[in-house]
């Protein structure tokens, strides 16, 4: 206690001196904080917007090996059947699974127009739920109706991208696009969510913002053959019971789909459907298969991407604090200089070596600590100030401050140990000659 | 009269560069408690080394040290420390006060290195400041105070921790005529209440002051007595 008293009143009286040495402290630990909570932030950001807070949906599409299968360019896959309505109770049964919604789905859909205006974004053929599951929300118009499925009506619903691209200014229910030439009247427009930052919530979105693609139609599923064609396999979304239960109900989404859907030799649809699936593979298996998108796995390798750069970043800042260090040291070498006659007298009076040491290395670990306390202060301001301006969500970590806190404490020890010991193995006889 | 210190046939060199240079040659010494005695010597004579021995600042390079019955030669630094810390009080010419602390904790010093609880290093620091009629200027900074004054808030540390044997090296050097007295009287007060004192001084005046005086000359003790010192004086 009397040390760290003693400390104090040492670096209180150098007082621009003791600044100047923990600046090097200072900067290095704001450093290490701002990173780690800009880092910290962003990575909770990408959990949040990629898992949803809320909406829990995972998507489970058709693959072909490691890619998903995709219906633009290829004819629709052999032996992977539509998904029959009867097939949805079966798989809202499922562990984990609340709701599901079957879709198909161009997602860099070409000749959309309205008038001289055209569309590249996503075209959507979906089922009653989709448009609630997805939370579309209705802006204008209405949602479609039971009528619109039933009679395959020629209708679609817009999200809001779609509309301003196609209806800039202009009021888009009641008008009319062409999708492929054929005509279909707006009854709606829809959007997402109220947030107005972009947050992620399913793929599409991710893609949407990714790539700040050109929006979504929506049309009923009955009415997409009058464009696309008939037998294409849907994708479905799964709405899982709770977020932990997402990577599950995808899985066991996906596998139901995988093992019911899909014809190759030897399965059991296989059997039933022999003559249709015959020429498809010529391997034991189909290379086709239902995977549900891992949002979960997506969130944790975006973490890991900025989490190695952090890493790197750290390195980086604490080379600064390497610097600071090295500067504590200099500045303790002096002090012993310049007080050798005091450290004369207390060996005179009868100060042990040990006592000696300890005054010099408490005083560089609460000159470090100090700045190490103040390097924390500055780091959350400067972190704050960033998430300001730049719009970075910034969260605090506790671990970062108190790991700082220590650690510029141990650098004191470290760096402070060479001159505390000069000083205690200091001659008092040439200590006291000294003047 | 018991034995305080002796100095058994002590030779002291030290190396400058790669020649050994003898500081003290052959030097005996007796002091008994109580006594109060001056060494006195030109510059370079070998007093300062001497003082440094005794005061178990260092070691001698030959010969036997022992202090309260204790032998020095063979401590090491920590153990030397202690033994200074117990058995001997340093008054010193430029008093080697610390400039950022009081005159209180300045006493007080010593009785930390000893161990001493804040409380009764405290009360104990306030008496010895008394003793040397300090104790209104307790809470003072060294460089508030005179030269006189710093020397006796050094005479107070010195003798805080109730020490067997009190070591000044000119104590009086850099103070006027009157404040020299004034330390001087104290000087003869502590050896009236049956202080063993050994100062240094090249002054006759003031190593007329003690009961008994040594010269040392060339690092040898060559005369003893207060009769030596007061022919020297005339």
């Amino acid at each position: 206690m009397e040390n760290i008293r003693l400390a104090f009143q040492g670096i209180w009286g150098h007082k621009m001196r003791s600044f100047l040495t923990m600046l090097g402290i200072i900067i290095g630990i704001a450093s290490i904080i701002t990173i780690v909570s800009t880092i910290k932030g962003t990575n909770e950001q990408i959990k949040q917007n990629l898992i949803g807070s809320g909406s829990n949906v995972v998507t489970v599409q058709l693959y072909q090996d490691s890619y998903t299968y995709d219906l633009s360019y290829n004819p629709p896959p052999e032996g992977v059947k539509v998904i029959e309505e009867s097939t949805r109770e079966v798989l809202e049964g499922l562990d984990g699974v609340e709701q599901v919604s079957f879709f198909t789905k161009r997602e860099w859909s070409e000749n959309v127009s309205a008038g001289s205006n055209s569309f590249s974004g996503g075209v959507f053929g979906v089922d009653r739920v989709y448009l609630e599951l997805m939370d579309y929300q209705i802006t204008y118009g209405r949602t479609f109706g039971d009528a619109d499925f039933e009679n395959c009506r020629k209708v679609v619903i817009l999200d809001k991208t779609a509309a301003a691209t196609l209806f800039p200014g202009v009021y888009p229910v009641g008008k009319t696009i062409e999708i492929k030439s054929e005509a279909f009247t707006v009854v709606g427009v829809v959007d997402k969510g109220a947030s107005f930052a972009p947050t992620i919530n399913s793929m599409e979105d991710y893609y949407m913002y990714a790539d700040t693609s050109g929006g979504s139609i929506f049309m009923p599923g009955p009415t997409w053959p009058v464009v696309y064609r008939f037998d294409e396999p849907q994708a479905v979304v799964v709405r899982a019971n709770s977020t932990d239960d997402m990577t599950r109900a995808g899985k066991s989404v996906a596998d139901y789909l995988t093992a019911n859907q899909i014809s190759s030799n030897g399965s059991k649809v296989a059997a039933e459907d022999g003559e249709e699936t015959e020429e498809a593979e010529v391997s034991g298996g189909s290379s086709f298969s239902y995977r549900s998108e891992d949002l979960l796995e997506q969130a944790q390798q975006l973490q890991e991407m900025s989490n190695s750069t952090n890493q790197q970043l750290i390195w980086i800042a604490s080379i600064s604090l390497l610097v600071g260090g090295i500067g504590v040291m200099n500045i303790m070498l002096v002090s012993v200089t310049e007080r050798t006659s005091e450290i004369g007298l207390k060996k005179a009076l009868g100060a042990r070596k040990h006592r000696i040491r300890i005054q010099f290395l408490t005083e560089a670990a609460v000159l470090t600590s100090l700045g190490g306390i103040v390097g924390v202060v500055l780091g959350i301001l400067l972190a704050e100030l960033i998430s300001r301006t730049n719009g970075i969500p910034v969260a605090i970590s506790a671990t970062a401050i108190l790991i700082s806190v220590i650690f510029s404490t141990v650098i004191g020890v470290v760096f402070g140990l060479l001159p505390a010991v000069k000083a205690a193995n200091l001659n008092p006889i040439e200590a006291l000659r000294r003047d | 009269m018991s034995m305080i210190l002796q100095l058994d046939h002590v030779y002291k060199n030290y190396s400058r560069g790669k020649t050994e240079v003898p500081v003290l040659k052959d030097i005996c010494l007796e002091v008994e408690k109580g006594e109060y005695l001056a060494i006195m010597g030109p510059s370079g004579s070998g007093k300062t080394t001497l003082m440094n021995l005794i005061g178990c600042l260092d070691v001698p390079t030959e010969g036997k040290y022992i202090l309260d019955g204790k032998q020095i030669g063979s401590l090491d630094d920590n153990a030397l420390a202690d033994i200074r810390n117990q058995y001997i009080g340093f008054v010193f010419q430029n008093f080697y006060l610390l400039p950022k602390m009081t005159a209180l904790d300045n006493v007080a010093l010593p009785l930390l290195y000893a161990g001493v609880s804040q409380k009764e290093r405290r009360e104990r620091a306030a008496e010895a400041l008394k003793a040397v009629g300090l104790e209104e200027r307790a809470g003072f900074y060294p460089n508030q105070l005179s030269g006189g004054q710093c020397q006796r808030v050094a005479i107070a540390r010195a003798m805080v921790g109730n020490p067997q044997l009190l070591l000044a090296d000119e104590p009086t050097g850099a103070l006027d005529t009157a404040s020299g007295n004034q330390i001087m009287e104290i000087f003869r007060e502590l050896s009236g209440k049956g202080m063993t004192i050994i100062m240094i001084t090249h002054e006759p005046s003031i190593a007329a002051c003690a009961n008994k005086t040594y010269h040392i000359l060339d690092g040898q003790l060559i005369t003893t007595g207060k009769e030596a010192a007061a022919d020297e004086e005339g």
